[in-house]
């Protein structure tokens, strides 16, 4: 735990002074939009004509309550549902028939609120997981896997104690080992969005800081991100823009430069309440007041 | 950086390191002992060739559908059906043997027959979605009763089939080693390959560790059970071939009383029942034990009765050997 120096931070190219980037508003390519989605299960529609995009070097936070449809617009996007309606486009080009392994050919990676973890395993099989390196008729080149994975303990992991190899299996590992795993995972395939649900979940003080701070490491390689959390405080302190999920819609959109952390907890808490929120019509009125970030 | 001095190396003993190892070990020594029981308490037996011999024949018809059937349960999946298949490739066998004369198509049948069982097992465990352990007590009766009335319940000589060459390649000798035996080793070789080093070993152990997270990951679930059970039914009417050309008679109830044995030695070797963990070597170790025991009792002069008393001692004393080192070395 304590021993984790450097975090995952160090290792996307490019300082992580988190000069935020003009995320809102440049033209670029959209990494991510996500157009008129709805999805039920038995039934129940649990996501109803969605909208949602993730620019380039953006860090999107996605907040709602238990129900809202988070999780669900989250496995949406890696390909592990399918969606009854609506469009989904990768860097502008339509995906049709999104599975998991082609959500990961172009480029998405989760870190998942479970983890997704085998624990018996050893470490090397856990980051290959679904990705195992293979030669020739599918054998896998077991020694470059635990290779790689002996470079990604030192560097990125911070794992310096001596007992773990890449042939430890995940059992004896403390939460924020598990995470720093799960998050050196999908780092490691290059990956331009990463999705992060409820990271923090389970983290002491000093292991999320280190997750915020990875996470400002992404937006300063470029790359994407989309982090869902209870807690607004962590998405706000780290996102560009934060979209509020209520009941299976969308209920609004947020740039942090614009609103403030009261304003957005009071907007959080309307939505809760009722469904949607009065607050955006103050701001056509008075315009910029100039929000904490 | 800022970080204080590694403070995770206390934690964590020698013991982590070992982890994996201490099961292989443990196996290891349980084989030793029992064995050298065997050498200590009838030396004229166990120290001779002939009962290695005799070993070496008939352990490899249950040993060769252990292997795949660890992977199975590797991926926590199970399969009950294979004595079943063992008989009813057998008839798939004498069907293409008979009507055209060839051991090499009668063989090629009961491979595809056994092929063919494994996917039904496979396609209703995941299509349908039912657990294995339920489908394979249903396909056991399936396809044993299909074998018992597509011949019905007739034996059928198979003498002839020893004038082909491909006899002596399945059942015969080299350098007076049973083919058996020679099979079994290269089945087991080929099993720690697909289990250790290539993909679909290393799909197995995610979906028996962690079937969600491996869903979550990607990994094709439905394809990996499935290959699973088409490898162990192929494996099952191998064994029943082997069987069967053996004695050079078919009998619908071959394979019959196979499966507890096949499965002790897969569990006696250390392999998981929760899936997620599984030894090859272990399965091999155990498929011996268990093989071993009925002829070392009776070598060392206890009654015929002892077996039974017995195989269950060594199934308890072997199975809680690895909870223990599980729990004691966290692998």
């Amino acid at each position: 735990m304590a021993d984790t120096a450097d975090p995952t931070t160090g290792r996307p190219a490019g300082g992580r002074e988190s000069a935020r980037p003009p995320a809102a508003g440049v033209p670029a390519p959209l990494r991510l939009e996500l157009s008129h989605v709805s999805k039920s299960f038995g039934g129940v529609r649990v996501l109803r004509d969605v909208s949602f995009r993730l620019g380039r070097a953006e860090v999107v936070g996605l907040l709602g309550d238990n129900g809202a449809g988070k999780s669900t617009l989250i496995k949406i996007i890696t390909g592990f549902h399918r969606p009854d309606e609506g469009e989904i486009r990768f860097n502008g080009k339509p995906a049709e028939g999104l599975t998991v392994p082609k959500a990961r050919a172009l480029g998405v990676e989760t870190v998942y609120q479970e983890r997704a973890l085998a624990e018996q395993l050893p470490l090397w099989r856990n980051i290959f997981m679904g990705r195992a390196l293979s030669g020739p008729f599918g054998f896998l080149r077991v020694n470059e896997m635990r290779r790689v994975t002996e470079e990604l303990m030192g560097q990125s992991m911070g794992f310096t104690s001596a007992a773990l190899t890449p042939n430890t299996s995940v059992t004896g590992l403390s939460g924020g080992e598990r995470q720093g795993l799960a998050i050196v995972r999908a780092l490691h395939f290059r990956a331009d969005i990463i999705i992060l649900d409820e990271p923090t979940m389970g983290l002491s003080l000093k292991e999320t800081e280190k997750l915020i701070h990875f996470v400002e490491g992404i937006r300063a390689a470029g790359k994407s991100a989309i982090f869902i959390d209870h807690n607004i405080f962590h998405v706000y302190s780290v996102a560009d823009r934060i979209v509020v999920l209520d009941r299976g819609r969308v209920a609004g959109e947020f740039p942090t430069s614009r609103y403030s952390l009261e304003e957005l907890m009071n907007i959080m808490r309307e939505v809760a309440a009722g469904g949607s929120y009065t607050e955006a019509e103050r701001y056509r009125v008075t315009g910029t007041t100039g929000g904490i970030a | 950086m800022s970080a204080p001095p590694a403070a995770g190396t206390a934690r964590r003993p020698f013991g982590v390191a070992l982890g994996p190892w201490a099961s292989q070990i443990g196996i290891t020594v349980a084989f030793a002992l029992l064995w050298g029981m065997f050498i200590v308490l009838a030396p004229a037996t166990f120290l001779n060739l002939p009962i290695y011999q005799s070993f070496a024949q008939t352990t490899p018809f249950f040993a060769i559908v252990a292997m795949p059937l660890t992977m199975v349960i590797v991926a926590g999946d199970i399969d009950l059906s294979f004595g079943s298949i063992m008989s009813l490739g057998m008839v798939g066998f004498i069907a293409a043997w008979k009507l055209t004369g060839s051991v090499e198509l009668g063989i090629a049948a009961a491979l595809a027959t056994g092929v063919g069982c494994g996917l039904f097992n496979g396609i209703f465990v995941t299509y349908v979605g039912i657990p294995s352990l339920v489908v394979t007590i249903g396909t056991q009766f399936l396809f044993r009763g299909l074998a018992v009335a597509l011949v019905s319940g007739k034996q059928f000589p198979l003498v002839t089939t020893s004038s082909s060459p491909l006899y002596d390649v399945l059942v015969g000798k080299l350098f007076g080693v049973p083919m058996e035996f020679i099979w079994l080793i290269t089945i087991a070789i080929a099993t720690w390959l697909l289990l250790n080093r290539h993909r679909l070993g290393q799909n197995a152990y995610s979906i028996g560790d962690n079937a969600q997270a491996s869903a979550l990951m990607g990994i094709p679930i439905r394809r990996t059970r499935i290959t699973l059970f088409v490898l162990t039914g192929a494996a099952a009417a191998f064994a029943g071939l082997l069987n069967s050309l053996q004695v050079v008679n078919y009998y619908p109830a071959v394979g019959d009383g196979y499966l507890l044995p096949t499965l002790a030695a897969v569990f006696v070797g250390g392999t998981s029942v929760f899936g997620g963990w599984g030894s090859v070597w272990g399965t091999f170790l155990g498929a011996f034990m268990i093989g071993g025991i009925s002829a070392g009792l009776v070598a060392i002069g206890l009654s015929d009765y002892y077996p039974q008393v017995v195989y269950g001692a060594v199934i308890l004393v072997s199975v809680s050997i690895h909870a223990v080192l599980r729990r004691r070395f966290e692998y």
